[in-house]
């Protein structure tokens, strides 16, 4: 256990010199009035496996938002494998294609089959040739162990089912970085292992990812550091060790206290 | 109420539940008020239906002599409405179909109604949805150009002005739809652009056009549209009614899209924006397929609407069907069988607009087989 820990320390000490993957540099944003992302700071390095956690309302999916551009910051600077998000609509372009979303909802889309919501994306985006795209798709279809399920439609499949469908969409496009927003939080607790099995396979692959989830487990497991934020800040980070075992603020605490009664 | 039933795997429904019988007794004589009501309608109907027959057919007269004054209609008169005089059909049919276009060339609006009626069934076909389907569309619109107007190919050149009947709403509708379907979904679109010019116009283009009855539009398309055109400008009277109906038809057909992007729900769209999907792949690739999809019931409502609307054009002196019709009973020998001309000319309303209703149904259907599990 120790030995795999320093071999761990020893490979994000040499990740700590490639640029990160994911640079967030005082960012603010406000909806309206609200100020929901308050001087954000946080580099997330090639490879690198993020939790995010925190309240309800705390500002995870904004933050998580803003790094595909689905929200727009008002303030400070957001980078993507070093291309910095602008109005720039080449670099949204190419930051996009190498990030990966996979929503609460799941988000397929209905009257595609299931293979059909796999190639659309490398088709159209990454101008892959339809056979080549079918044979990714069912790769990694078969990754997140459903290719029997490929020509049946989303509507068909149970919720763990559309979720690691989802999650196969987005990989099909070859993304360097993959963001999840809260993936198990609907779905009934039959189906969430199935779901975080494929997250924890992915972990092993070096992906990096960023991942909303209040499943404690889970960020134990593959977790190399935990964020954790609330009203928009950013008010601890560090190993999940340290984050669970060893909070030092007394918000972190109250959430903590929360989050293990509720469970 | 009783915990004696043992569940043995599945057993038949009882046989009061199923076949006719079973649903007679359940929805027409459950009751005595129900099976006095049964009885009342059913009484009702036999007796309109056997009068509809002794009238239309049994004391009929489909033929009526004709000497050097005319047709002699006077037996048709004897009958004082006991019957119909189909004869009237017969004699006028020609004029109410094809107007005031000469009458020995009748065979040219016909196979242009023909062609019509081959793109409705060629487009109606799904395997058939390819972009190639334009290039049809374009091949058989000019050939029915060509054959109404002529001037080439030997055909005698015939003004708009003598086209009449069933080209003229079949033209108007179907020119009318097939530029205010496309202009109604960029209208839609336009409403939700986030640029605030594009919208601001859109927004005007529908609360305008809306807000005005369509017979107004084309009197302004028929009288005051030439007063803004330059000088010796002018374009022609049917051209002039089509892009009335079209602006018209687009305004609501254009709401009509608008619900269904509407009923959209936002991670469609979220979804096809984190995939990189550009704005119109996005828009035509997730989001109308599945907006128009939901939408198929009121467009189809709105077009069936739009087709019979065509008839208002006769109020700026055009000869469609309806009032082709009208002008077939103008003259003296056939004046007072209105209804008789107006029940053929209904029933070719009714054939295409049924047509469109039952497909729209079977497209919905078919369309919306991902929705069942
Ligand atoms: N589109 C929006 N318009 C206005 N306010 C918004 C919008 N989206 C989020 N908010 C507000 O911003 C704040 C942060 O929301 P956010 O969704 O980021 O929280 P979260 O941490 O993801 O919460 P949860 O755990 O409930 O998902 C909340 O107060 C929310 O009400
Ligand atoms: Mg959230």
């Amino acid at each position: 256990m120790s030995a795999t820990a320093t071999a761990e320390q020893i490979a994000s000490a040499a990740r700590a010199d490639a640029p990160p993957a994911i640079e967030l540099a005082g960012v603010n944003k406000w909806f309206g009035a609200l100020h929901v992302l308050r001087d954000v700071n946080l580099a997330v390095a090639p490879g690198e496996r993020v939790v995010v956690c925190g309240p309800s309302g705390s500002g995870k999916s904004t933050m998580i938002r803003c790094i595909n551009r689905l929200e727009i910051h008002q303030e400070g600077r957001i980078a993507v494998e070093g291309i910095e998000l602008t109005d720039d609509v080449r670099a949204l372009d190419a930051i996009r294609r190498e990030v990966g979303m996979v929503f609460q909802s799941f988000n397929l889309f209905p009257h595609l089959t299931v293979l059909e919501n796999c190639t659309l994306a490398p088709i159209w985006v990454r101008r892959t040739p339809k056979k080549e795209a079918e044979e990714l798709a069912m790769e990694l279809l078969a990754r997140v162990k459903i290719p029997e399920q490929a020509l049946k439609y989303p509507g068909q499949l149970s919720g763990g089912q559309q979720q690691r469908v989802a999650i196969a969409r987005a990989l099909c496009m070859r993304p360097k970085i993959m963001l999840f927003d809260e993936p198990t939080s609907a779905l009934d607790p039959e189906m969430i292992k199935e779901v975080l099995d494929v997250m924890v396979e992915l972990a092993g692959t070096g992906m990096t990812m960023m991942v909303v989830t209040h499943e404690m487990g889970f960020a134990r497991q593959v977790a190399d550091r935990v964020v954790f934020m609330d009203q928009g800040e950013v008010v601890e980070v560090g190993t999940p060790d340290q984050v669970f075992n060893a909070p030092k603020t007394d918000r972190l605490k109250l959430f903590l206290s929360q989050i293990l009664r509720g469970h | 109420m009783s915990d004696t039933a043992i569940p043995s795997g599945p057993r038949k429904p009882p046989i009061t539940a199923v076949g006719p019988i079973a649903w007679a007794k359940t929805n027409l004589f459950s009751g005595w008020l129900s099976t006095a009501v049964t009885l009342a309608m059913g009484y009702l109907l036999i007796k309109l239906a056997l009068s509809f027959i002794d009238w239309a057919f049994v004391n009929a007269i489909w033929s009526v002599p004709s000497n050097a004054q005319g047709p002699q209609t006077q037996a048709c008169r004897d009958l004082r409405g006991a019957g119909a005089c189909w004869a009237v059909i017969g004699e006028k049919h020609r004029f109410m179909l094809f107007g005031t276009y000469p009458y020995e060339q009748h065979w040219r609006p016909a196979l242009a109604c023909v062609l019509f009626v081959v793109l409705y069934i060629i487009s109606a076909i799904r395997s058939f949805w390819r972009w190639e389907l334009a290039l049809v569309w374009i091949g058989m619109l000019t050939a029915i150009g060509i054959l109404m107007w002529g001037g080439v190919f030997g055909l005698s050149y015939v003004p708009q002005e003598r086209w009449g009947g069933l080209p003229i709403t079949l033209i108007l509708a179907t020119f009318g739809l097939a530029f205010a379907f496309p202009l109604s979904i960029l209208v839609a679109l336009g409403r939700r652009s986030s640029l605030p010019a594009i919208k601001v116009l859109c927004v005007l283009y529908v609360e305008l056009i809306r807000g005005v009855p369509l017979i107004s539009l084309l009197f302004m398309a028929s009288v005051m549209f030439p007063l803004f055109l330059p000088e010796g400008m002018n374009i022609d009277k049917l051209l002039r009614a089509q892009i009335a109906i079209i602006l018209f038809a687009g305004a609501y057909l254009a709401e009509v899209v608008r619900g269904g992007l509407q009923a959209l729900p936002k991670g469609q769209y979220e979804a096809a924006d984190a995939m990189g999907l550009s704005y119109w792949q996005k828009t035509g690739l997730i989001i109308l397929p599945q907006a128009l999809r939901m939408v198929i019931p009121p467009l189809v409502n709105t077009f069936i609407g739009f087709f019979k609307d065509t008839s208002l054009v006769l109020i700026i002196g055009i000869f469609d069907l309806l009032t082709a019709g009208k002008t077939a009973i103008v003259e003296p020998a056939w004046q007072g069988f209105g209804v008789e001309v107006y029940v053929f000319v209904g029933a070719i309303y009714l054939v295409f607009c049924y047509a469109m209703s039952k497909y729209s149904r079977g497209l919905e259907a078919d369309l919306n087989r991902h929705r069942r599990r």
